[in-house]
């Protein structure tokens, strides 16, 4: 099962503030 | 990219994943690349909750490198919030995993600091130094270290 990326990064900062979580945000050109 | 089940377990266990891509999602890569210096695909960024980056991997790495990188950064995340016991805990099992990775004497050195910070014992610091004398003697690690023996 790939990792289920989102794409609204302002939406997941703001998650990751309220649920004190970590975030990876991947810079990516591989095909979609 | 991203195709190991370790790797989607870690990410999944310690993140939420975002991706801008550079050309479908070309408007935030450009917003995102500026805020954060990503200038290079594929970049890949650790950020804790307030959106502050703690670690980052350029350009493509194997499995095991990647994913060693990835529990590198997420060790001194829990390292800069001075979760210490945790960091150490992260660091070590980076070693034991994957001890022939870039990440493996980074790990061992950060390790010994991250005990050093839990116990105010320099004892930790001493047992690094020795560590280093078998293993990794060539890595710019050892060199830090070695002012410890």
């Amino acid at each position: 099962m790939p990792i289920q990326f989102r794409h609204d990064v302002d939406a997941v900062l703001k998650e990751a503030n309220q649920q004190k979580r970590p975030v990876l945000l991947d810079f990516s050109a591989a095909p979609m | 990219m991203w195709p190991d089940e370790r790797v989607v377990s870690f990410v999944n266990e310690n993140f939420i994943p975002a991706r801008v891509h550079v050309k479908d999602d070309a408007e935030a890569f450009r917003r995102f690349g500026d805020k954060y210096n990503a200038l290079w695909t594929p970049t890949i960024l650790e950020l804790d909750s307030d959106g502050v980056e703690h670690h980052r991997i350029e350009g493509f790495l194997p499995n095991d490198d990647l994913l060693a990188q990835l529990m590198l950064g997420r060790a001194h995340m829990d390292f800069k919030q001075g979760k210490f016991p945790e960091a150490e805990k992260r660091f070590r099992e980076i070693v034991e995993k994957f001890p022939n990775t870039d990440a493996g004497p980074e790990a061992l050195y950060w390790a010994g600091v991250s005990r050093y910070k839990s116990t105010h014992d320099s004892t930790p610091l001493k047992e690094t130094a020795q560590a280093f004398s078998t293993r990794y003697q060539d890595s710019s690690w050892a060199k830090k270290a070695s002012v410890w023996a």
